[in-house]
């Protein structure tokens, strides 16, 4: 099982391509925010860049919080997808301690999956796709 | 994906309206500078003042913004403070994707506020922020505050302008998210006109792809081309700054308003100096990885005690010519220090620097005094400059009130013509001979990236009028192609007029693949028009006598030919003036 870490974000550059690369790729349309991971400015551009990404917890809040199933606990941390089942309700958004959960305009979730997408695009090897301990 | 219209949001800062447009036109003009300029031609009143509330001011995009690496930019249009007439600016950041995600392909802002405001827009939001409080902020307060006030970090774009602009200075820009610029021709000074102190746009929508994996492919493709090859690493290295000590090398940089081409004060100030003893990180426009923006810091002790303030500064070849070299100053940090008080005024560093040159020698002539300005000034003094950036910026006097409508304008009062580094507008950093002279005194925008002159002047071409006529034409038409898509021009070699047809055609654009080149002609025509339509006559535009004293790597500058190649341009930009045929 492997997880996204943003682990180096240090050398960010704020290029956007990983949340680009999620949208394009994963899933297919042009966006900042449609995409399971985003770039922000930490205080403006003058301080760097952090990731808002899924932290694998387990258990995980946003399944917990989803009433159809349509997010669901994954082995070893974090949550599998199944867009069909959402209602848009944004429970899950509003569970996410950290939120990594995005909502586009008509309440649609996006949230990582941990598939490593967007980890080739990344300029400075920010991001890397891990095999989980234990 | 390429649309039949052009979706243009129109707002109007006198009745608070807006509205939604659908434009045609996108196979004729592309977007971006074809946008822009037909736009531009729609909206303004050539009769009328420059700040007349009716101008427009233009923000457009292009039908590859956002879907390919490096069309990252935004092409910003409006009537110019500086000369009356047709003006493109252009910048990057976070502006084009915001507005690519904000669902429109051009903003354009009418009329003024009768206070002052921060327009704020989005996929779902068109609102007018009081922004009284704003008024008289810096630059960088200004984007501090807002980013504070405004939701959407890191997903949005805040344009703003800094107390030069407020004073609608002919040398103010527009401030795009800290370190990008709308930097020349005075836009800024359209903002403040408009009582306008910032635009804030959340790119909070998104949009479709082409189905199937075509898309995707050509994508990748080209982000390799740009990331796993040595194309883009001078950008991304020392950046643009590794020019500084080639120029000085060549006898083509300016030093001290132009009195000198080459200084052994270069050590202090070259690409590798900057890096080495400043260079904090790098970083991107949105939808970019190369990262061309160096981030300088430098720290400052303002207490005996051990305490320091630090300053964090975006630097370039043009900002370090322009506030170091053609200042005399040769200290790396001071020249960042000097460039973070031109940002804070919200001022043009190229037009900002060259005038404070302008002045200095001025003041050493005794063709002004000190009693005019306020202040001596001397080349390599960092201080003095430091407090002329905001007598410049904030108009204190009428010395300074004059200034900030032009170098050439200050000139005309005071005298000092000859010496005034002014091409169009204040010059770029590229002392290098005939052509570039011509084509920024003559080009579109008046600036180093309307062609590649400076590279063609340090090219073993013969001093052939004919061959370098030919080059300015047709490496202008390349280049609009590019800015009307919005690459940018960083992305030149990569984005060959082929791969530009695979990326159109790919998201459905095959008639506007199939046209590019009718499309380069009819939009550089437009855009001369577009200037034209304000009274410019090229025929009318002089090459200041400093220009022909200069001395570079192949000698002093050669009148006949300086002279011919003038003539010459400015009968071609005449007849592409002129209406179609």
């Amino acid at each position: 099982m492997k997880h996204l870490i943003a682990s180096r974000m240090e050398r960010c550059i704020g290029c956007h391509s990983c949340s680009l690369a999620c949208a394009r790729l994963v899933h297919k349309c042009l966006s900042w925010e449609n995409a399971g991971i985003r770039i922000l400015s930490s205080g403006g551009l003058s301080t760097g860049f952090t990731a808002k990404l899924c932290l694998v917890c387990d258990p995980a809040p946003c399944a917990a919080a989803c009433p159809t199933g349509s997010l669901k606990q994954r082995k070893g941390g974090g949550v599998t997808q199944n867009k069909k089942l959402c209602i848009q309700c944004g429970k899950c958004a509003a569970a996410c301690p950290v939120d990594a959960i995005a909502q586009d305009r008509q309440g649609n979730p996006y949230v990582c999956i941990h598939c490593g997408s967007c980890v080739e695009f990344c300029p400075h090897d920010c991001l890397e796709l891990r095999e989980a301990e234990g | 994906m390429i649309t039949e219209n052009f979706r243009v949001l129109e707002v109007n800062l006198s009745t608070g309206r807006s509205a939604i447009r659908n434009v045609p036109g996108v196979e004729t003009v592309l977007g971006g500078s074809g946008l822009a300029a037909k736009l531009h031609m729609e909206y303004s009143r050539p009769g009328l003042a420059w700040d007349d509330p009716s101008q427009p001011l233009v923000f457009a995009i292009g039908p590859l913004t956002g879907f390919f690496p490096l069309m990252s930019k935004t092409v910003c249009a409006f009537t110019s403070p500086l000369h009356g007439q047709y003006a493109e600016s252009h910048a990057g950041a976070r502006s084009a994707l915001a507005l690519r995600f904000a669902g429109i392909d051009a903003l354009v802002i009418i009329g003024r506020s009768e206070r002052p405001t921060v327009l704020h827009l989005g996929a779902n939001v068109i609102e007018f922020m009081e922004a009284g409080y704003l008024w008289g902020k810096d630059a960088l307060t200004t984007g501090k505050l807002l980013r504070r006030i405004l939701k959407g970090s890191g997903h949005r774009t805040i344009m703003r302008i800094g107390p030069a602009g407020e004073n609608k200075s002919a040398m103010a820009c527009i401030n795009v998210d800290t370190y990008r610029h709308f930097g020349r021709l005075g836009g800024g000074g359209v903002m403040g006109a408009k009582n306008l102190k910032a635009v804030a746009v959340e790119g909070n929508g998104s949009c479709d792809l082409p189905p199937g994996k075509e898309y995707s492919a050509l994508f990748a493709d080209i982000f390799r081309k740009l990331t796993d090859t040595d194309m883009m690493r001078k950008y991304h290295n020392l950046g643009t700054a590794s020019n500084l000590e080639a120029l000085n090398e060549l006898k083509a940089l300016p030093w001290r308003n132009l009195q000198a081409t080459s200084d052994p004060g270069i050590g202090g100030i070259t690409g590798e100096r900057f890096a080495d003893d400043t260079l904090l990180r790098n970083a991107a426009c949105s939808g970019c990885p190369v990262g061309c923006i160096h981030i300088g810091f430098v720290r400052e002790k303002f207490h005996k005690d051990n305490q320091y303030l630090y300053r964090q500064v975006g630097y370039d070849y043009e900002p370090i010519f322009a506030t170091g070299s053609m200042l005399g100053l040769t200290h790396a940090p001071e020249v960042l220090t000097v460039m973070d008080e031109v940002e804070k005024a919200g001022l043009d560093v190229m037009s900002g620097g060259v005038a404070l040159a302008w002045a200095t020698e001025a003041l050493e002539k005794g063709v002004v005094t000190q009693e005019q300005t306020g202040i001596d000034l001397r080349f390599g003094d960092a201080q003095g400059y430091m407090r002329a950036v905001h007598m410049l910026g904030g108009a204190v006097n009428d010395f300074w009130r004059t200034l900030a409508g032009g170098t050439m304008a200050a000139a005309a009062r005071y005298g000092g013509g000859d010496f005034a580094c002014v091409l169009g507008q204040e010059m770029a950093g590229y002392a290098t001979g005939e052509v570039f002279y011509v084509a920024q005194g003559l080009g579109l925008r008046h600036s180093h990236l309307d062609t590649g002159a400076y590279t063609y002047d340090q090219s073993k071409a013969p001093k052939d009028v004919d061959k370098a006529l030919t080059f300015l034409l047709e490496d202008e038409r390349e280049r609009v192609i590019l800015t009307s898509m919005v690459a940018c021009l960083f992305a030149r070699k990569v984005y060959d007029p082929e791969t530009l047809r695979q990326c159109l055609t790919v998201l459905g654009g095959q008639a506007l693949a199939d046209g590019l080149d009718e499309a380069a002609a009819r939009i550089q025509k437009l855009r001369w028009q577009a200037r034209a339509s304000g009274g410019y006559d090229p025929m009318n535009v002089r090459i200041p006598k400093r220009f022909l004293e200069v001395e570079t790597w192949k000698g002093r500058t050669d009148p006949q030919y300086l002279e011919e190649l003038r003539l010459a341009y400015a009968g071609a930009i005449r007849e592409m003036c002129g209406p179609e045929n």
